[in-house]
């Protein structure tokens, strides 16, 4: 065994490493869920407002970060903009504005989605009730919105936290990264190393989105009934 | 006699080029019961829609508790305050219990405290004969209890009118005999001013005080009492009492 990659795994402080590195991008990924779906539900609601203008603006906020790879959008955060505009910020920030930008855009249109899904004789209804607008907002329309939005917000989520093997690409410390030094640094020695790394990075990105994927497949369950 | 609490005059509206209700003129007394009867689709929900502005209308206006109405001036959050109304499709809030869509409007609205407004909901509660389900939700419950819970909603609000959208008309038949004892009961009981539309034509009978006939968006009859059924007018009114077989 003393030439087997799978000792890589538990030399030195490689282990730990390596979840040093799970931890970063878990923690990049939920601090960019937390802006953006706090972004994205305020942005969803303007993209059901009345205003022409207002709608086509997030419209088009919504199909740029859509359109464009999230690789470019890191990019863009981590190379050209501090350039541009003089922000120098590490990249582990950077690449958290960018995440919650991206979050924010792909929930607006859940958002938007389920609320012009709920019936609008729920909307009648509680008009007829002498609800104001925004009684109407906060007690119906948002508590109904919700439920029918949680599997697919999961479903955003799960990626977000995949998406965040792209960190490397801006030197930020995720997994990926640390996993990808820790088989340079052994590849001599150990050459069957990387299929140790790869295949323990595979299993802590398991673990972390399959719950969640799990728990968006219950929740459609019981949405449908 | 006495003051009508609702006048509607010179009411028109129209979706674009297409007028769907001309010069609407009628009114209610206090304690009355109207039903508005006529074949489906021809304006007969929109003219109830526009009693408490759920829809809009280009000319006329309404003369409500004294208080004039106009489609561009109306303040509709107060006075549906004072319209109940019930739909069809008894459309309860489903992410809330039975006592929550009771009391959410007393609460917010009327600024009610919860004590007070979960008390009034109980004793509605009693009243539709629906006190066990004061915490189900309305997806455990079936259309005719559904639909009497809509009812009890709308009364927490102590309503002075209250509009009824053909809402027997998505239930099954069993159901539809306990919702429209409710409505009857209310009539008799609390002597409460209600426009019924329906096409339930026993039921109409029994209850109204005064009957509007529409067609083409247009008031063909308009009786006092129970004339209408034994002695329509119009052509029109003959077909469609023979057409409704009852």
């Amino acid at each position: 065994m003393e030439h087997s990659g799978i000792s890589v795994l538990f030399q030195g402080r490689n282990f730990v490493r390596l979840l040093g590195g799970l931890w970063t991008s878990v923690w990049i990924a939920a601090l960019a869920l937390v802006f953006g779906l706090l972004l994205g539900a305020l942005i969803g609601l303007l993209r059901t407002s009345k205003s022409k203008l207002l709608r086509a603006i997030f419209r088009i906020y919504l199909e740029f970060f859509r359109i464009v790879p999230t690789v470019v959008l890191l990019f863009l955060f981590y190379y050209i903009l501090p350039r541009q505009v003089g922000i120098n910020w590490p990249g582990s920030v950077m690449a958290t504005i960018a995440f919650a930008l991206w979050v924010s855009a792909e929930f607006s249109d859940i958002v938007r989605g389920a609320l012009i899904s709920v019936p609008k004789v729920q909307q009648e209804s509680g008009l007829a009730l002498g609800l104001s607008k925004w009684q109407l907002f906060i007690y119906v329309l948002l508590p109904q919105a919700f439920q029918l939005e949680l599997p697919a917000t999961i479903n955003l989520a799960t990626r977000v936290i995949k998406t965040t093997s792209l960190l490397m690409m801006i030197s930020v410390m995720d997994l990926i990264n640390v996993g990808q030094q820790i088989i340079e640094a052994n590849n001599q020695s150990h050459p069957t190393a990387v299929f140790w790394i790869y295949g323990l990075i595979f299993l802590l990105y398991f673990i972390v989105d399959y719950p969640l994927s799990l728990w968006s497949k219950k929740v459609a369950r019981r949405n449908q009934n | 006699m006495a003051e009508p609490i609702l006048t509607v005059k010179n009411l028109s509206k129209s979706y674009g080029e297409q007028q769907v209700l001309h010069d609407i003129n009628f009114s209610l007394q206090k304690g009355e019961v109207m039903t508005m009867l006529g074949p489906s689709g021809i304006g007969k929900s929109t003219l109830l829609r526009c009693l408490n502005g759920l829809e809009d209308f280009q000319t006329g206006e309404l003369v409500f508790e004294g208080q004039t109405v106009k489609a561009d001036n109306a303040n509709w959050q107060q006075l549906r305050q004072k319209i109940g109304m019930v739909f069809q499709s008894y459309d309860l809030f489903p992410n809330m219990t039975v006592l929550q869509n009771i009391t959410l409007a007393p609460v917010k609205v009327q600024k009610k405290s919860k004590a007070e407004a979960e008390q009034a909901a109980r004793q509605l509660l009693k009243r539709v004969q629906l006190s066990d389900y004061a915490n189900s939700y309305p997806r455990e419950l079936s259309g005719g209890q559904k639909q009497r819970i809509a009812i009890a909603r709308a009364l927490a609000m102590h309503p002075d009118l209250m509009l009824f959208d053909e809402v027997t008309a998505s239930l099954d038949p069993e159901m539809v005999r306990s919702v429209l004892d409710l409505i009857k009961e209310l009539s008799e009981q609390d002597n409460m001013t209600m426009i019924i539309v329906t096409h339930e034509m026993n039921f109409a009978r029994q209850i109204a005080d005064q009957v509007l006939f529409l067609d083409q968006g247009t008031i063909l009859e308009q009786t006092a009492g129970k004339d209408f059924f034994t002695n329509p007018q119009t052509q029109r009114a003959k077909d469609f009492l023979a057409s409704m077989d009852f």
